[in-house]
């Protein structure tokens, strides 16, 4: 009964395993929903005046900042995402040009975080967006640790009811056929919403007509086996925090060879410990049969040597001697059968001995 | 409920009782505030470094410092060492002890830990490495649990009962063992998925790989270092039969951790090469991969390997630590040290006092019920109505 129901569960383990190991086999070739929606970044158009995150405290309804977002003063400090900030700019490049980044959820075709949340609670919409369902999380943050671009964030300060927090691309307004907040707001138009594969066209088409405006990267097109936000820049990426050693490996095709082990160790162990249990079983009854030979024959040889010297003893004594001749040669039987279990008297001699000596 | 000789410590106010309650104390008041007050108040953690001390000592320490659990049964019961069979009992009931404190440990660490079964009963997150590593570990504490249980049962006189366990042992040993070398490697693999962010010298896709055979040395260093400990200090509960092996199983397994010390160290550096990592040796980062390497187990490696040769049981013992400190040194740089090695110093993680407080507190936890427990059943020595019944 027992044994059954844990076959079942570690069948279950494999099948639950193996399953998106092939799944991902298959993903290497996902290139994101068809006309699934993204957004382009022009680091070249971007003024830093923050009313794309203003937007978006507005419309995700977060907490009032300290700051208003009409202070600037707050870009020389670089800054993170948290829990109540979904997006920020953050200032780069020299004082005399600066250059200004927004950063916000990336959006990844593959997502890292959804990929390695345990009770699937990200999800990615065809629509483009990542999206997270507070509902079933349980508040591990391994999202956190997995995503490469250091956005989810989590409210440590609630004890019972901590969320990941992170930009949904405003996944609700789009529903309702409008923009997502940011980009509405935008008034140099650095932020262009529109489906990834025109934005795409877009990008390689300003590029193409202004080399020298912009270095000839379209950041996001492939890292991390692509994002639904797109990056074109002036300067090169690593100079506005972005990096660029990411590779284009996604974060399934990461973890797939781990992922893949699972039902072959499954598989294959019980049946390699399972072999090498019944050769070591073999071996020590083979072993313990030759041990019980070998004292057999010892017993064997001993009491036929034993019965020799009495019947040749027997032989030359006369009959007044016999009677005490036959019990000296018993105790000789006897003294020569006793090797037989040396393993014991030996033993608890010793055993006496370290008592002794230790206590 | 018959228990030979004697019955624990003689006073309750011994010292070992005083420093363990006052610890257990500021443990209870940490837990109200963590659990009270949120994460946030009580740990060093932020968005940038989501997993602290808590994951990297309680978790990843735990679960390979407990690994003498299926390193001990497998040898006795699969590879038929029986002379190792004194020393599965004390072997179990650390895996066991230990697993069941990573489980409560963990409840700090997740933000609405009461969702820890939603995993494996609500939602299913089978792309996840850490969805293996829960379900693993979920049921490997139930088979430790159901192996520890003929202790208890003799200790209960329950014989029907335990003679069930007890026909088990093959089967639970196997399954024992396969999940163990999925949610060792796992623990591992969990950091595949991000490469951007462990230092290159320890991020490898062989991690799994080098989590599980680590996780071998590290049980076996445990089973010596604890036989040890307990020898000294809970001496009078050991009968002939364990006393009489401890020293064969402290040299068996001495043997094999040296070995499997060296083809560790040698995995490791096939790593470094394959990935070409060479260059990286010769920075502050590099210093420490050494350090790890020839400090923690090339040198215990050579250690054990002597005190085999020479019978040299208290050198085989000194390697046990260093090989048990290195695991721990190799979990603390993997998940700590150097995770996060891209950012600047000022966004580091140390942990907070608090966080070092419930370490403390759970350690002690399992010392003290470890205590209970062996002056109690059958651990360390056979029960008297069962004698040589295995
Ligand atoms: S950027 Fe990070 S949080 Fe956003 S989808 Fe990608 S992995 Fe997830
Ligand atoms: S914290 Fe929540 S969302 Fe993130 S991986 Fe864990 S369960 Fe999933």
């Amino acid at each position: 009964m027992l044994r059954r129901t844990f076959l079942g569960m570690l069948g279950a383990t494999c099948v639950g395993a193996s399953l998106p190991a092939g799944a991902e086999a298959a993903g290497k070739e996902f290139k994101g929903y068809p006309g699934s929606k993204g957004v382009l970044f022009d680091a070249t158009r971007c003024i830093g005046c923050r009313k794309c995150e203003a937007a978006c405290n507005k419309v995700n309804k977060l907490p009032k900042p300290e700051k208003s977002f009409d202070d600037l003063a707050v870009l020389d400090t670089k800054r993170r995402t948290d829990a109540k900030t979904h997006t920020v700019v953050n200032k780069y490049g020299t004082p005399e040009h600066p250059v200004f980044r927004k950063s916000q959820c990336n959006h990844c075709l593959e997502p890292a975080c959804a990929s390695a949340c345990f009770v699937k609670a990200f999800n990615k919409l065809p629509n483009g967006a990542v999206v997270y369902d507070e509902s079933v999380c349980v508040g591990c943050r391994y999202c956190m640790v997995a995503c490469p671009f250091e956005i989810p964030t989590y409210e440590y300060d609630e004890p019972l009811t901590p969320r990941v927090m992170k930009c949904d691309m405003c996944a609700p307004r789009q529903a309702k056929g409008q923009l997502p907040g940011c980009v509405a707001e935008c008034p140099k138009e650095a932020l262009i919403f529109g489906t990834r594969d025109e934005l795409i066209k877009i990008a390689r088409e300003r590029i193409r007509r202004n080399p020298d405006r912009y270095v000839d990267h379209l950041y996001g097109e492939d890292e991390m086996g692509g994002t639904s936000w797109l990056y074109i820049s002036g300067v090169p990426f690593n100079k506005i925090g972005m990096r660029e050693d990411l590779g284009t490996k996604s974060a399934p095709e990461l973890t797939a060879g781990a992922l893949a082990a699972v039902p072959m160790v499954a598989g294959l162990w019980p049946v390699l410990l399972g072999g090498i249990y019944a050769v070591t079983k073999r071996n020590s009854k083979v072993a313990d049969e030759e041990r019980k030979e070998a004292v057999e024959s010892a017993i064997a040889k001993a009491s036929s040597e034993a019965e020799k010297t009495l019947s040749e003893a027997l032989e030359k004594a006369d009959v007044a001697n016999k009677r005490q001749i036959e019990v000296e040669v018993k105790k000789a039987v006897e003294d020569a059968l006793k090797p037989v279990e040396p393993e014991e008297s030996a033993e608890s001699g010793e055993a006496e001995n370290s008592e002794k000596e230790e206590s | 409920m018959s228990t030979p000789a004697n019955n624990g410590p003689k006073s309750a106010f011994n010292t070992f009782n005083l420093v363990a309650g006052a610890i257990l104390l500021v443990g209870l008041v940490l837990t109200v505030l963590r659990f009270t007050q949120g994460i946030g108040p009580v740990t060093n953690l932020d968005d940038n470094n989501p997993w602290g001390l808590w994951i990297g000592f309680d978790l990843l320490c735990g679960v390979a410092l407990a690994a003498g659990g299926y390193t001990t049964s497998a040898a006795c019961y699969i590879f038929g060492l029986k002379r190792f069979h004194s020393a599965v009992r004390p072997a179990i009931l650390t895996a066991f002890l230990g697993y069941a404190l990573v489980v409560f440990a963990l409840q700090y660490d997740l933000g609405r830990p009461w969702r820890l079964p939603y995993p494996i009963f609500v939602s299913q997150g089978t792309t996840s490495l850490l969805f293996e590593v829960g379900l693993c570990v979920m049921l490997y504490l139930t088979v430790l649990f159901v192996e520890f249980t003929p202790a208890m049962f003799e200790w209960l006189g329950w014989k029907k009962i335990r003679k069930v366990v007890v026909k088990l042992t093959l089967v639970l040993t196997i399954f024992g063992v396969v999940l163990s070398t999925l949610h060792q490697s796992s623990l591992g693999a969990l950091y595949t998925i991000a490469p951007s962010k462990l230092h290159p010298l320890w991020y490898s896709t062989y991690m799994p790989l080098y989590f599980f055979v680590s996780s071998i040395a590290a049980g076996m260093s445990m089973v010596i270092f604890e036989g040890s400990m307990s020898h000294k200090k809970l001496h009078r509960m050991m009968d002939e039969e364990y006393l009489k092996h401890h020293d064969g199983v402290v040299f068996g397994f001495g043997k094999a951790a040296a070995l499997v010390l060296f083809g560790y160290f040698f995995i490791k550096m096939m790593g470094v090469a394959y990935d070409n990592n060479w260059h990286y040796l010769v920075s502050g980062y590099g210093l420490l991969f050494l350090t790890e390497m020839l400090g923690f187990v090339a040198l215990p490696c050579f250690l054990y390997g002597v005190g085999v040769r020479d019978r040299n049981l208290s050198l085989i013992k000194k390697a046990s630590i260093i090989t048990v400190l290195g695991i721990v040194f190799n979990r603390f740089n993997v998940s700590m040290v150097a995770f996060n090695y891209h950012l600047p110093s000022s966004e580091r993680y140390f942990p907070s006092m608090m966080e070092i407080g419930i370490s403390v507190f759970i350690v002690t936890l399992g010392v003290v019920i470890f205590r209970f427990i062996t002056t109690r059943m059958p651990i360390f020595f056979e029960h008297p109505d069962y004698k040589g019944d295995h």
